[in-house]
């Protein structure tokens, strides 16, 4: 079977003159007289203008299977949205090329199109058109798009009435019942109430278990991580990680995290008394990375130091921190008789019901109120367990608490009691 | 309430090691989601689509032809809200060549005595009005439809020539609405159209070809160069003078008939007035000549709009 896309060195590159919004011959005159030096001598150098280039997207490859569901995730300007751009074709590469299998549809923006003259009704037709369903098509959807959307009594108001929310509904609503074999969707769940992002995410999983072909772009990690196997990091233009979508996220957050604690994750030792080696999970919570958390069952943390002159009032400290170094949770113990030799601190937690995502530990020793050993445990802990939170990040909190939810009929008298 | 993982599994539980269970992926069941998409599937082995810096000069009229019910819609959003909230609406697309139509009659016609060839004032300004609103209307929406609609262009691929196109179509219907004013004209002051009349659509045509012509260069120019859209309102004026619009081919000196007539709105609305009322100049070998000229800017605009194409998402 062909892969549905293939992309092969693709790259993109801007001027910067090009992406300054427009040109007026004016701009071109005042350019000439305040350098007619540099005009002159463009000849000489080659490069047009003397302008710089910015490569947006640079050799990028990978390959996308039929009915894979591929997250693309990455800093603003990374190049996500140019490599969607390139691949739904509403611009050229500048190098190499891409080839795809089936029909494409493409949602960089929801309600492109939309006209606040029209009315819903006539909206549904056009936006539709837009994204390239035909007219027979949309009739015969009609109906699933104005009930998804909850417009039906609006539906021949200009959409200039509407309210942003409506607005938005129906311009989700169109475009989540456009059925290609390859979506391309770019941060579109963003928007909306909480009832209706759900609505959206959950048309977003009947798609994908249709087995349609997906590439989606998302800065929610809890989406990413709910909808997607497979995630591309892309990072300054070049493609930096692509894999399985636990791990990708995680290496993305923890760089990010990097980026936020600057140089703040490091070691502070007074005198030679003792100092910690390492940490890890027991069994290395399933044999493969120590530092992966990826069960929310019973676990046991370890902490290794030495000790070279013996501690008689030792004091420990243990805290987790989030990859923004908000403290999570923190605990110490007094009275700690410590020998010269190799120790081991252990924590064994029921469950560690934490958000997935890069966390690092805190340990330290003291004696008598004197700092010994304070370290920020390298590597970080990567949390990659099953997810029980809200889609949306703002509201997934910082615990993932496995919890169930039961809906039951209540009698009055039951009730009562 | 159902919960799904990123496999498809159903969550119904949790076991002792709190991990996931679930039941089978539920993708072989269809719903009536996915059987709805097998009707409109598309054979499987269609010939993957490539992407790739454009290479050489095509104008692809086969896709341009899959995407002709965007067109449609594009024309007929055009249509909807053009009169939207007006008080009299589509009157206004009877108004506007009717009221210079009148203004014309009295300042040329009935104060400066200009030569109308015989013709009552009113047919022979109408006759004239009727295409060249048309014509200046379509160009001037050519011209400005790739910078109105750059969010569209910039968020979603169609072929951009749909856009040009349907700019300088949706003016027909205007045309068509002013056009039952001509008529009534027509028989207030018992003229008689002769066989020529049928010749009306071919010179229709060639103010359609002319229009998109100029549109396409001007449009693309435009994306890149915002000068252009202060140009084309002067160049119309100017066009306009240049046109028998407002004056009798009659008056212009033997010989420059042969620029004027190399003008292919010269001809056009030279014709117009010649099929519908046997007065005038019938067209000769000059308006072949402007036609065969129309037709080579339209082919050269075509290909210049689609190397334009690649890159026009960037630079609008």
């Amino acid at each position: 079977m062909n892969p549905a896309i293939r992309v092969e060195g693709l790259g993109k590159r801007f001027r910067i003159g090009q992406q300054q919004r427009y040109l007026t011959l004016r701009d071109r005159l005042a350019g000439i007289l305040r350098a007619p030096a540099r005009v002159l001598s463009r000849g000489a150098n080659g490069t047009s203008h003397g302008r710089k280039e910015i490569w947006a997207l640079r050799e990028v490859s990978f390959e996308v299977q039929p009915g894979e569901v591929i997250g693309l995730i990455g800093r603003n300007g990374a190049g996500k949205t140019t490599l969607l751009k390139i691949l739904s074709r509403v611009t050229q590469p500048s190098a190499g090329w891409a080839e795809i299998c089936g029909s494409v549809g493409s949602l960089l923006e929801v309600g492109t199109g939309f006209h606040p003259e029209l009315t819903g009704r006539e909206n549904i037709y056009l936006n539709g058109a837009i994204l390239g369903m035909g007219q027979r098509e949309i009739r015969r959807k009609f109906d699933e798009i104005v009930a998804f959307a909850e417009v039906a009594e609006f539906l021949d108001t200009p959409l200039k009435h509407y309210s942003s929310g409506m607005q938005t509904r129906l311009a989700f609503a169109v475009a989540a019942h456009f059925e290609p074999q390859i979506l391309m969707v770019d941060e579109v769940l963003a928007v909306g109430d909480l009832a209706f992002q759900k609505k959206c995410l959950g048309k977003m999983d009947e798609v994908a278990r249709a087995g349609r072909t997906i590439l989606f772009v998302s800065h929610q990690m809890n989406q990413i991580r709910r909808l997607c196997a497979r995630v591309a990091w892309i990072d300054a233009g070049h493609l930096r990680m692509d894999g399985a979508a636990a791990e990708v996220v995680s290496a993305y957050e923890s760089s990010m995290s990097r980026g936020n604690l600057g140089e703040a994750l490091d070691r502070r030792t007074f005198g030679a008394t003792a100092r910690f080696l390492k940490w890890h999970f027991e069994g290395g919570a399933k044999g493969s990375n120590p530092y992966y958390l990826d069960s929310l069952g019973e676990v046991t943390v370890h902490f290794d130091l030495r000790v070279s002159t013996p501690v008689y009032h030792g004091h420990h400290g243990i805290a987790l921190f989030n990859a923004n170094r908000e403290l999570i949770w923190g605990r110490a113990t007094d009275g700690l008789r410590l020998q010269p030799g190799l120790h081991r601190i252990s924590y064994t937690f029921p469950s560690l019901p934490l958000r997935p995502g890069a966390y690092f530990w805190q340990v330290s020793l003291w004696q008598d109120e004197e700092p010994i050993d304070q370290w920020d445990c390298l590597p970080e802990m990567i949390v990659a367990t099953p997810n029980f939170q809200h889609p949306r990040d703002e509201w997934s909190g910082v615990l993932n608490v496995p919890s169930e939810m039961r809906l039951a009929e209540l009698g009055e008298l039951e009730c009562a009691r | 309430m159902e919960y799904f993982d990123r496999q498809g599994h159903t969550i119904t539980g949790i076991d002792n090691n709190m991990r996931l269970v679930g039941t089978p992926p539920l993708a072989k069941e269809p719903r009536v989601f996915m059987a709805m998409s097998i009707s409109q599937s598309v054979p499987a082995q269609a010939p993957p689509l490539r992407i790739a810096p454009s290479r050489g000069l095509n104008i692809r009229l086969r896709e341009l032809w899959a995407y002709r019910e965007l067109l449609y819609f594009f024309i007929w959003r055009d249509i909807k809200i053009r009169y939207k909230q007006t008080v009299i609406g589509a009157a206004w697309a009877i108004l506007q060549p009717f009221l210079t139509m009148l203004v014309f009659s009295l300042f040329f016609g009935k104060l400066a005595k200009l030569p109308s060839n015989g013709l009552p004032y009113p047919v022979f300004y109408y006759c004239a009005l009727l295409p060249w609103s048309y014509f200046s209307g379509a160009l001037q929406n050519a011209t400005n439809v790739v910078v109105e609609q750059q969010r569209l262009i910039t968020k979603i691929y169609f072929p951009r020539l749909v856009l040009p196109i349907s700019a300088v179509l949706s003016g027909l219907v205007d045309f068509a609405i002013a056009f039952s004013i001509l008529i009534a004209l027509i028989a207030y002051y018992h003229i008689t159209p002769g066989r020529a009349a049928l010749l009306l659509p071919g010179f229709l045509l060639l103010a359609v070809l002319t229009a998109l012509g100029f549109g396409l260069w001007l449009s693309a120019l435009n994306a890149v160069y915002r000068d252009v859209r202060y140009v084309v309102p002067f160049l119309i004026q100017f066009w306009m003078f240049a046109s028998p619009v407002a004056y009798s081919t009659a008056l212009v000196p033997q010989r420059w008939r042969w620029i004027y007539g190399l003008n292919p709105m010269a001809g056009v609305i030279e014709g117009f007035r010649w099929a519908l009322t046997g007065q005038g100049l019938a067209p000769g070998p000059l308006f072949a000549a402007s036609a065969g000229g129309v037709v080579l800017l339209l082919v050269g605009g075509l290909f210049y709009y689609r190397a334009m194409e690649g890159t026009i998402a960037d630079v609008v």
